[in-house]
């Protein structure tokens, strides 16, 4: 009886402080969530009532749907986003696999140059990176912007992968060398399903960054075809004068896609550890 | 050798860029985001009326950025071919270094008087790099209804001003919307906007440039003074109040009075605010009033461009009446710095260019050679005017902190 | 060990090191080879040794803004370490209890402000902080504690403490992912032999889950430290590059920007911006060291 009643304790105490804090990280966004829908004097003049019919706007939504440019700027944050996660993630596996399975001169050194890269921001390289671009002609095009993020995704990707790696069983590897598998097959068919939660992590820490950079978007791909929607939305930004509703209505949609881009890996994570059950 | 390859690829880089750009098309580099609309539904429409064929795009950064992106725009080879121009050193940095092009004697300079030039020239005055296009009055905006309701005068005097502030007070309103969590209105409208009517104006100014005055002489030291008595007039906890928040509070009818520039007319127009306008006000009744009427936006065009020469049909046209007078009573509170003679239509924006009829005009303290050493006097000023405010510095400790810095590198031209 | 390498192995490291060396890492190095240079007026650049680095440490202009960066950039670090990572590994370690309803939902509550865009961040915070509009006036009074409200964000005391919190409140979502990771993937063998020695949940936490995932806090901690140092956004869109009240906010990041970019008047140099650039790097490579040589050699790693 004892027992069960410290389990009960240990249970309400539990969800006391995830659902405490659960209302400390939501109610910022949900003041956002209602702010977005009123007009901007009853935005300061009365930040935490509802909407109703006296403050009830859509004038933020209708000034950001009114750019021409509104969709193809979610597009261009996708596009970017999904392609460059793809390439990290595979790219960053497979260094990382490079660098913790097989042992060779220089290795260490290796992982080192990589390392390098999560200590210094990309954005200290951005005046040679745009020569760079320059040079190879492809400023203003979402592989530009692809290209930077990838660089500047990996480092990290490689480190927690190769973490991950050099935990997996050495039994697995063992058994499919023995079974004269090759080595791709052993990355591809083996190894990589077995490191999805550590994908699902790579991708969730990675995907928020490249969405919501304003910097090399600025420098690379200003024009109004590659812009993406972070950057769409800094033309709500006055030098005097900000546009709070439209920028509101914007951020809150531009929430919209990382969720769910985020809901997808999380459930990955989830899933291929119950699924992995290997150990 | 290592220059060598750095020219090589800047050479490669320039080719290669002017391959990208579109032959035919004008790109505007500029910070006024708040003007995207007008310079696309209007300007840009009236321009392509006189010279049809010429496309023309206006695409701002957002004015925090615009600096940085400009100069690494410039250096990648990818900026536009009309860039607009802050006033001074920013700008001579820009045309030192080769980005801009020499305008003198270009058709429609000839538009402009020279005091308007001074702001985008080298220091002896023979280069020109920038067309002088607006500029912005500092002053203060009083909200009509509360002065009727509590039946106040705008004030013309210090005296006054305490006076209209204590009686806002007692009725339980802000007297003053003014915060300084943002910093720059600290220094560029509080300090250098009401600072002219203590240093006297221009005199005030070019005393300091020729070395025969000290940050820590009496008018200087005045005006630091009477910063250091608003405090109390100030909304609640406004070390925490944004240039917004000022906005919002002024045009909501929460503050009496706002320390602003001609730049927000529009703003609260847009708002619906019943509000007039009046400018600094003087030591005592009968005083010559001066005013900050800053030289502030210029138009340059990028020495890389490869469309100079619509580039320079686009300048001549900015230097026309029809511009001059569009550019005026469509983007309210700048104000041409053109000969043309333009009827302001805005009442609060007539208001305010009449004052350079009774008071004497000057630019912003430290905008000329003042902020070319280090530590830079700009930046200084917007901490120690912000510390003023915020009752952390006196206003002795802030003119010495000035006047030290300001000498440790100034050497005054013989 | 002199045998060529085999080329499965180029194959899995080309791309990556191939991208990463193009668009990271030489554009990088290209930067700390500017920092031993100076830009003259007309943009041309010289070999000057170290006089960036001079500068930088030993005229008082800028030597007393960089240690008063660094100082701010530790106590940004250190609200960290003391407040987000143990906010993380707490969360982290409630999820991850067996039977927990929700937790997939509160999962993914708690790590929704990491999502957000800092702009939008730092308008909502500003917003509720404000004393202006009253959020966090309303709340406090509802509460009983009307008194201690105060303008944080502006004052020189409070302000980066503040902007700490709100970077805490934005980021604690990553330890807290990274940790839980970790924990779910401790084998289910381990934690049950304990339970039936009766072994209580707050021993088995310490004694057995916390040695476990060692590797991973340690991950945690210098992903912190890293990132901390090379913090910029969040302050950058509260305060402005200027990081007042009086610099009071300054970290490194915002001092960089302005000696890179310039501010306002002040001009913007590549080669002294590159300078500032490759002190950062030492800073936080001298971090990472210290670590690996004094912490990570001491984790033992537990393989199972």
């Amino acid at each position: 009886m004892q027992h069960k009643a410290t389990r009960y304790a240990g249970s309400a105490f539990t969800h006391v402080i995830l659902a405490g804090y659960s209302i400390l990280a939501l109610f910022p966004i949900v003041l956002i969530a209602i702010n977005a829908f009123k007009d901007r004097a009853s935005i300061f003049d009365s930040p935490l009532s509802l909407p109703n019919s006296e403050s009830w706007s859509l004038i933020g939504f209708e000034k950001a749907m009114k750019n021409a440019h509104f969709f193809s700027f979610f597009g261009n944050s996708m596009i970017v986003t999904v392609t460059s996660l793809f390439f990290i993630l595979l790219f960053g596996a497979m260094a990382a696999w490079a660098l913790s399975e097989y042992k060779f001169r220089g290795s260490r050194w290796l992982l080192a140059f990589f390392a390098f890269g999560i200590m210094v921001p990309i954005r200290l390289g951005t005046v040679s990176i745009l020569q760079i671009m320059v040079s190879l002609n492809l400023v203003n095009t979402l592989t530009a912007l692809v290209l930077v993020y990838i660089a500047q995704g990996l480092p990290l990707a490689i480190m927690i992968l190769s973490e991950f790696m050099q935990q997996l069983p050495k039994e697995l590897k063992e058994a499919a060398r023995c079974d004269g598998v090759g080595e791709f097959k052993i990355f591809f068919q083996v190894i990589l399903p077995l490191i999805r939660p550590a994908v699902a992590t790579v991708a969730v820490f990675t995907m928020v960054p490249i969405w919501n950079d304003l910097w090399f978007p600025l420098i690379l791909a200003p024009g109004e075809e590659t812009q993406t929607i972070t950057l769409g939305v800094q033309q709500f930004i006055g030098q005097y004068a900000t546009d709070w509703n439209a920028v509101l209505a914007s951020l809150s949609l531009a929430v919209l896609p990382v969720l769910v881009l985020y809901m997808f890996f999380s459930r990955q994570l989830i899933r291929g550890i119950t699924a992995g059950a290997v150990k | 050798m290592k220059n060598i390859r750095l020219t090589q690829g800047a050479l490669i880089a320039a080719m290669l860029a002017a391959g990208a750009a579109q032959a035919g098309t004008l790109t505007i580099e500029s910070w006024r985001v708040d003007d995207k609309g007008l310079w696309e539904d209007v300007l840009i429409p009236a321009f392509q009326k006189k010279n049809p064929g010429i496309q023309v795009k206006f695409s701002p950064t957002a004015p925090t950025e615009y600096d940085s992106a400009l100069q690494a725009r410039l250096n990648g080879g990818t900026a536009g071919d009309l860039i607009t121009c802050r006033p001074f050193d920013k700008s001579l940095d820009l045309y030192k270094k080769g980005n801009l092009e020499k305008l003198d004697g270009k058709p429609g300079m000839q538009n402009f008087p020279a005091s308007a030039k001074v702001a985008w020239q080298t220091d002896d005055g023979k280069d020109t790099f920038c067309m002088p296009m607006a500029s912005v009055i500092h002053g203060f905006f009083y909200n009509k209804k509360v002065f009727k309701d509590l039946n106040l005068q705008p004030p013309k005097t210090i005296d006054d001003l305490h006076k209209v502030s204590d009686a806002v007070l007692k009725a339980g309103k802000t007297p003053l919307a003014l915060g300084t969590a943002d910093q720059w209105e600290s220094s560029q409208i509080v300090f250098t906007g009401i600072g002219p009517n203590f240093w006297k104006g221009e005199e005030g100014r070019k005393a300091l440039i020729a070395g025969k005055a000290k940050f820590t002489d009496p008018q200087y030291v005045a005006a630091w003074e009477e910063m250091s008595k608003w405090g109390p007039y100030l909304a609640k906890g406004y070390s925490a109040q944004t240039y917004g928040d000022t906005q919002n509070l002024f045009a909501s009818g929460r503050a009496a009075m706002v320390a602003a520039g001609s730049w927000d007319i529009g703003y609260y127009n847009q708002q619906g605010v019943d509000f007039g306008a009046f400018p600094p006000p003087v030591a005592k009744a009968g005083d010559k009033c001066f005013i900050s009427d800053h030289t502030d936006l210029g138009l340059g065009v990028n020495n890389k461009s490869k469309n100079k020469a619509d580039a320079q049909k686009f300048l001549e046209w900015v230097a026309s009446q029809e511009f001059a007078d569009l550019y005026t009573n469509k983007v309210t509170g700048f104000f041409s710095l053109s000969n043309h003679l333009i009827a302001v239509k805005d009442p609060v924006a007539k208001q305010m260019i009449d004052w350079r009829k009774t008071c004497g005009s000057t630019i912003r303290l430290n905008a000329q050679i003042l902020n070319r050493g280090e530590p830079n006097m700009e930046t200084e000023l917007w901490t120690v005017n912000s510390a003023v405010l915020n009752g952390k510095l006196t206003p002795k400790a802030a003119a010495e902190r000035i006047q030290n810095g300001f000498a440790k590198w100034y050497k005054p031209a013989k | 060990m002199k045998k060529p390498l085999p080329w499965h192995i180029v194959v899995f490291l080309a791309p990556a090191l191939l991208i990463y060396a193009v668009f990271s890492a030489w554009p990088l190095i290209d930067t700390l080879r500017l920092g031993f240079y100076t830009t003259s007026e007309t943009g041309s650049q010289h070999f000057a040794w170290l006089a960036n680095y001079q500068m930088l440490l030993f005229d008082s202009d800028w030597s007393e803004s960089f240690w008063n960066a660094m100082g701010n950039n530790v106590r940004f670090f250190l609200v960290h370490m003391l407040i987000q990572n143990p906010l993380g590994l707490l969360l982290a370690a409630l999820l991850s209890m067996r039977g927990v309803r929700g937790a997939k939902v509160y999962q993914t509550v708690l790590f929704l402000p990491t999502l957000l865009s800092v702009v939008i961040i730092g308008f909502i915070w500003q917003l509720i902080l404000s004393p202006l509009w009253g959020v966090s006036e309303t709340i406090l009074t509802a509460i009983g504690l009307a008194d201690w409200f105060q303008p944080w964000l502006g004052q020189e005391e409070t302000a980066l403490y503040t902007l700490s919190m709100m970077s805490v409140w934005q980021f604690v979502g990553i330890p807290m992912m990274l940790i839980y990771a970790a924990l779910i993937a401790i084998p289910d063998e381990i934690i049950e032999a304990a339970v039936v020695e009766g072994a209580s949940a707050w021993r088995i936490f310490w004694t057995i889950r916390v040695p476990l995932i060692l590797p991973t806090l340690g991950l945690v901690t210098i992903l912190t430290f890293v990132g901390n140092f090379n913090a910029f956004d969040l302050i950058y869109s509260v305060k402005g590059a200027m990081a007042g009240p009086s610099y009071s906010t300054d970290i490194l990041g915002t001092y960089f920007y302005r000696a890179f970019f310039g501010y306002q008047s002040q001009l913007g140099s590549a080669t002294l911006g590159a300078a500032v650039a490759t002190l950062m790097f030492l800073v936080i490579l001298a971090g990472v060291g210290v670590y690996f040589f004094f912490v990570q050699r001491k984790l033992q790693r537990f393989s199972f």
